[in-house]
């Protein structure tokens, strides 16, 4: 059985044994006077908010702009985003939570994505996803996942290294892939998919792969 | 027949020199110089039905949005997170300029000034490749004011998401397009009326829009003598899973499916047997071996209780089990739930829960009925269909494998130690 993560609690949502402070009132949009926001951050998000007929769309491109900043969604990021939109943290830890690149807790720099959906543990996925963190042990550099259909099936059992796309990979592949990030080598770079060609011209070339 | 991989891994094709060299942009020429009646005449004329996965005609799609000067919008969706799909990706990628012409042919169609391309998070290395073709287009005068002369001004933005393969719901899609969280609207209204912004909106895949040229060079009529009479033109396939040679093939509908599963992409691994394979992604009920004799078109996948979907085959060999493939499945789904409707948020997670005991040991014959029922009750009552990619894929594995299924639980059960079930007098049933 999947162990469920729980906290000391008991239950699986932070906080829950927190009770609410109604007399507080709720968190309203940051005070520009009181919010320092990085420059380059400032001038991502404005751009961003300029490209949309309504501001809000830029959410989910500011919250990635800022989870760039700083490593992941934390409250401090979220105020920054929320003051420069003129939005509330709220509404935007709400847009946090439900997208899965977006982290709402502190993670490690480099995200190694390895898809572990069917096209892919049809080829070994599951093994791959444990050489890997096994690879990495517990070093606090790598967010590594076991993620849902990549969109590269073709190079199954594949991982996405910071979004660059390495496949198809064997068990054997994942200590080259740790050592390369930390040398700050391209990845694997016989295995990244850009260097590939389509299937269908392979094969109409009759070649074998 | 090549059109939409035509040149695919020629150098520099995603550049737009190269692009127009191969007769780029000479379709936008051609259709701009025509109304917009005539270009919706002949998007009709070739039958193109949507490659995204629901298979609607396009160019009735495109008469739904009304006449009339408010703000109309063209949203492409290449939200492609369907486990087995990859096509959208390699048109992208390798051929940016197909899709942009076609965006702003469809555009002028629909009477749209503004276009977006919402793009999956995790395709960031695509979306740079987009993100320069549109700034190329630009600066050639094929989007933004009155391109190439004419009256039609079309701007054009590439959006990233952040991963949720909820969005590639249409509607999900507008609301993370919004800036809101992926969940799906209640329908009716149809993007058509009310879409992005409350304003009319023409939603279409990457591959029925990156077609959109290729129909108006050859014309309507002319393309859809490719293919079948309900199923026209060409598709890529998306091959994955157990074969020799998984990876993008584009066909002629109608082809038999097994000249696509043996033939290009060279059939199951030495030693190995095709158990069964689904036919449109992950989301499509499985077929079996005998299926693969089939005609691989909108049809006759149907008519074999399936669909053509996305175009996505998944190949899965006799060594696989079949309950591993169904928790992997439902595991996905129930994580990729957006939550809104109770059927498919508390349906999956209960049918990875009753998977989860089958494995363990502590099912009897009697979950699987159970299960196929929690599958009859998702189907149809949510307001989007994610749910129903589960329960559809699930009773048809059900169905198939009953067997196998009934063999696995006695065998955990021996294995767990919990033994034979206690048999219910059928009575009590």
């Amino acid at each position: 059985m999947t162990a469920v993560k729980r906290f000391a609690h008991g239950s699986r949502i932070p906080g829950w044994d927190e009770a609410v402070d109604l007399s507080k009132d709720p968190a309203r949009v940051p005070d520009p006077a009181t919010t320092p926001v990085p420059a380059g951050l400032r001038a991502t998000i404005e751009a961003a908010m300029g490209r949309y007929p309504d501001r809000r769309s830029a959410a989910i491109p500011a919250l990635r702009a800022a989870q760039a900043e700083h490593g992941w969604c934390s409250p401090e990021a979220i105020d920054q985003v929320a003051c420069v939109m003129g939005l509330t943290p709220g509404y935007l830890a709400a847009i946090a939570t439900f997208y899965d690149m977006l982290e709402t807790t502190p993670v490690g720099r480099t995200d190694v994505y390895v898809c572990t959906n069917i096209s892919c543990s049809l080829r070994g996925a599951d093994a791959l996803f444990d050489a890997v963190r096994n690879a990495a042990g517990d070093d606090p550099e790598f967010n590594i996942r076991a993620f849902e259909c990549l969109g590269a099936c073709d190079i199954a059992p594949m991982a996405s290294v910071n979004g660059v796309y390495v496949g198809p990979l064997e068990p054997e592949d994942a200590p080259q892939l740790i050592d390369d990030v930390r040398n700050g080598r391209p990845v694997l770079e016989a295995k990244q998919l850009t260097r590939r060609r389509a299937a269908d011209t392979v094969q109409a070339e009759g070649e074998d792969r | 027949m090549k059109l939409l991989f035509d040149h695919v891994d020629e150098p520099g094709l995603a550049g737009i020199d190269v692009y127009q060299r191969h007769g780029g942009y000479a379709s936008l020429r051609k259709a701009i110089a025509m109304t917009r009646e005539e270009v919706l005449e002949q998007l009709n004329a070739s039958g193109l039905r949507g490659r995204g996965g629901a298979g609607f005609q396009m160019g009735k799609k495109a008469s739904f949005l009304p006449h009339g000067d408010m703000d109309k919008y063209l949203v492409c969706n290449a939200d492609e997170s369907e486990p087995g799909a990859f096509k959208d990706r390699e048109l992208m990628q390798k051929n940016p300029h197909q899709l942009v012409e076609g965006i702003v042919i469809g555009a002028f169609a629909a009477g749209a000034n503004r276009a977006f391309i919402f793009i999956r998070g995790e395709y960031d290395f695509v979306a740079d490749i987009l993100d320069t073709a549109v700034a190329e287009a630009e600066q050639a005068g094929f989007l933004g004011e009155r391109i190439l002369g004419s009256e039609h001004s079309l701007s054009l933005v590439v959006h990233r998401g952040a991963g949720a393969y909820i969005c590639g719901e249409e509607t999900a899609l507008l609301d993370a397009l919004e800036g809101k969280r992926g969940n799906p609207r209640l329908k009716p209204p149809f993007p058509a009326n009310q879409g992005l912004y409350q304003g009319p909106t023409l939603i279409n895949n990457v591959e029925t829009l990156a077609t959109v040229p290729h129909i108006i060079r050859l014309g309507g009529e002319e393309y859809a003598k490719i293919g079948t009479e309900g199923s026209t033109g060409t598709k890529v396939v998306s091959i994955s899973g157990n074969v020799r040679r998984p990876g993008n093939y584009e066909i002629e509908l109608g082809i038999p499916a097994r000249e696509i599963v043996c033939g290009l992409a060279g059939g199951p691994p030495e030693g190995e047997e095709i158990k069964c394979w689904f036919p449109g992604g992950s989301s499509s009920p499985v077929l079996l071996p005998e299926h693969l004799d089939l005609p691989y078109d909108f049809e006759s996948m149907a008519e074999a209780g399936s669909m053509l979907g996305s175009g996505s085959i998944i190949v899965v060999g006799d060594s696989v089990k079949i309950v591993d493939v169904a928790l992997k499945l439902a595991n996905f789904y129930r994580h990729e739930s957006c939550g809104k409707c109770t059927p498919c948020r508390e349906g999956t997670n209960w049918t990875v829960k009753m998977l989860e005991r089958i494995d363990r040991g502590e099912a009897t014959p009697m979950d699987l009925e159970i299960m196929a029922g929690v599958q009859q009750q998702i189907i149809g009552n949510c307001l989007c269909v994610l749910g129903d990619s589960m329960a559809m894929p699930l009773g048809s594995m059900i169905k198939h494998f009953r067997a196998e299924f009934e063999a696995h639980i006695d065998a955990a059960r021996a294995a767990s130690g919990l033994g034979a079930p206690v048999q219910v007098p059928e009575a009590v049933i």
